[in-house]
């Protein structure tokens, strides 16, 4: 560990508190990093590194607040939450010159908690992608290979993190796209439970799918910011309204001794690629060798997990995406002559390829004739799924798993053909349609890429302190993770 | 073929869209690749299966409803592409 952005977000906040490291010299070797690798790997759409600095004097001037659990510390926030005097694109031309008006709840608290957010991180367009192809503005990298995509949707928060341009980053996960990103890019990516996080401010893709969560390089690190943003939110009326354990206090001296981890059938079969199973079936022996009782379970409903949360995404997108129609903001067309093709003109000026086709797929569904085919059939087979995790849940205490079937794959690879890329998702997209929440934990690199691959845990309503607990065992007992070759 | 060119051209219209004939067959042709393997949903008999529309248990919480101002009228008005300072502007309507 030689230089500051090498350091974990809990070790950079304890040195920050000590005053062993100043709040400006943390902040500008995360902008100095920033700097050296961007040009290799796009992933921030905005750099806010003035405002940056002009905070980091102001907080040493006044010295460090130990009540402030983030105090200092430096972090990038996906561009799909809604942030005060910064940008809020969504990876759209549609949005392109938006500054919100308000702040989304879980950015707030970050900053409530004393987090100096640099900028926003580059996505799939609307969140619609697995790969950070699908934005307007440009393609991320991969820090372990630029040659191949860093995941998605929260590609560009995930490579941030993995090349240490940030000590966290806050990305969100409709079908994966926090747990997918962080297993291509070799970090700890955590999906709460539905509800667990506030969605004010979460500009809506899937509304009944939507969560945000913390991507970060340490399990502790995703304990400390899930800390900050979990709890009740009275303007989301989807906000549960629970206690919020001390997940910090959860990891500290967790084992897995007696604990029961259960393997669905489904995930340790055919299409997974040898070096994802043999990467991950290695840390399910090392579990196993930790004390923890290996449970065989199934999810027979997963083959219809895709089908059915392609059906309810797209829905929920073709109602949510209403709202863009170059009236109250975001880009208006001026080949307009009247009402009606303002709306049309602006809307496909504004918004990409996959967008499009998902809204009409939405759009499909919902009409007249087909919505009982469809969407009601889609949110029948979703109960099913649902249950599926609560008989498996009945059997064991976590639910474990590869978080793809692949590494990394090639930029390009998947464009071409839509179905193709939905389906890569197949083992993160059954969880967001339960509402439970699961995170993916880098357990090594694949023998044949040399990229990461991240191993799933999934666990009960409620349930992300044991989530963590586990992850944080089996983190330190794995060899330690090293850094992407990049820059 | 569920989705010819045509019908694309339709579904477009209800979405406020406005596509190319060429995207329309393009588009209609992935759609129906798409719907196609959607269709698999009805290997299974749903009949006695609640729809599942939220994973919330009970949605719809309720709050007091206060009348607050929250924003400025020139706030709110930022971020329009058209205004008169004090209303959103649209094309002429009637």
């Amino acid at each position: 560990m030689s230089q500051l952005f090498d350091l974990s977000l809990t070790g950079i906040r304890d040195r920050l508190r000590a005053g062993d490291v100043s709040v400006e010299a943390a902040t500008t070797a995360c902008l100095e990093r920033i700097a050296a690798t961007e040009p290799a790997i796009d992933a921030l759409l905005h750099v806010a590194g003035e405002a940056a600095l002009d905070q980091a004097r102001a907080m040493d001037a006044a010295g460090p607040d130990a009540s402030r659990p983030l105090w200092g510390v430096p972090i990038t926030i996906k561009d799909v939450l809604a942030t005060m005097g910064m940008p809020t694109t969504c990876g759209s031309r549609i949005l392109e010159n938006f500054v919100p008006v308000y702040e989304a709840h879980c950015v707030s608290r970050l900053r409530e908690a004393g987090a100096i957010i640099l900028g926003k991180t580059n996505m799939d367009e609307f969140a619609m992608g697995s790969s950070t192809e699908n934005s307007a503005y440009k393609v991320t990298k991969n820090p372990w290979n630029t040659g191949r995509v860093p995941g998605g949707s929260s590609g560009g928060s995930a490579a941030s993190v993995a090349s240490g341009q940030c000590f966290a980053s806050i990305g969100t996960d409709t079908g994966g796209s926090i747990r997918q990103p962080a297993s291509f890019c070799g970090i700890v990516g955590l999906k709460p439970g539905y509800g667990r996080v506030s969605r004010r401010g979460l500009v809506a893709y899937g509304s009944s799918l939507d969560q945000a969560g913390p991507m970060t390089r340490t399990v502790a690190d995703a304990a400390l910011v899930l800390q900050v943003i979990a709890g009740h939110d009275p303007k989301d009326s989807t906000s549960i309204d629970a206690p919020v354990p001390n997940y910090l206090e959860a990891i500290r001296g967790a084992s897995l001794k007696g604990l029961r981890l259960g393997l669905p059938e489904q995930y340790w079969g055919e299409g997974l690629s040898a070096e994802v199973d043999a990467a991950c079936r290695g840390a399910v022996d090392l579990a196993a060798s930790l004390g923890a009782e290996i449970v065989p379970v199934s999810l027979p409903h997963t083959e219809y997990a895709i089908a059915t949360y392609y059906i309810l995404a797209m829905a929920e997108a073709s109602s949510n995406l209403a709202r863009f129609d170059g009236v109250r903001y975001g880009l208006r067309s001026t080949k307009s002559v009247d009402l009606a093709t303002m709306y049309t003109r602006s809307r496909c000026e504004g918004f990409g390829e996959e967008v499009m086709r998902r809204i009409m797929l939405g759009t499909y569904v919902l009409s007249a004739g087909y919505y009982d085919a469809y969407y009601k059939k889609a949110a029948q087979v979703r109960r099913l799924i649902r249950q599926d995790f609560l008989n498996a849940l009945g059997k064991c205490d976590l639910i474990c798993g590869p978080a793809c079937p692949t590494t990394a794959f090639a930029i390009g690879e998947n464009t071409a053909d839509p179905l193709q890329m939905y389906l890569t998702d197949i083992f993160t997209i059954s969880l967001n349609l339960s509402g439970l929440p699961g995170m993916s934990l880098p357990v090594g690199l694949g023998r044949d890429t040399g990229m990461p691959v991240g191993l799933q845990l999934f666990a009960g309503n409620l349930q992300e302190a044991p989530l963590l607990a586990a992850a944080a065992v089996l983190e330190a007992n794995l060899p330690a993770m090293p850094a992407p070759p990049i820059a | 073929m569920k989705i010819s060119p045509e019908k694309a051209l339709a579904i477009a219209t209800l979405a406020r869209l406005e596509i190319t004939p060429g995207q329309a067959a393009t588009l209609g042709a992935q759609m129906d690749d798409i719907l196609g393997y959607m269709d698999k949903l009805n290997e299974l008999d749903t009949a006695e299966v609640e729809p599942m529309y939220t994973p919330v248990d009970q949605p719809g919480a309720l709050r007091v409803d206060e009348v607050t101002t929250e924003f400025p009228r020139s706030e709110i008005l930022r971020n329009a592409p058209e205004t008169d300072g004090q209303y959103f502007i649209v094309p002429r309507i009637v």
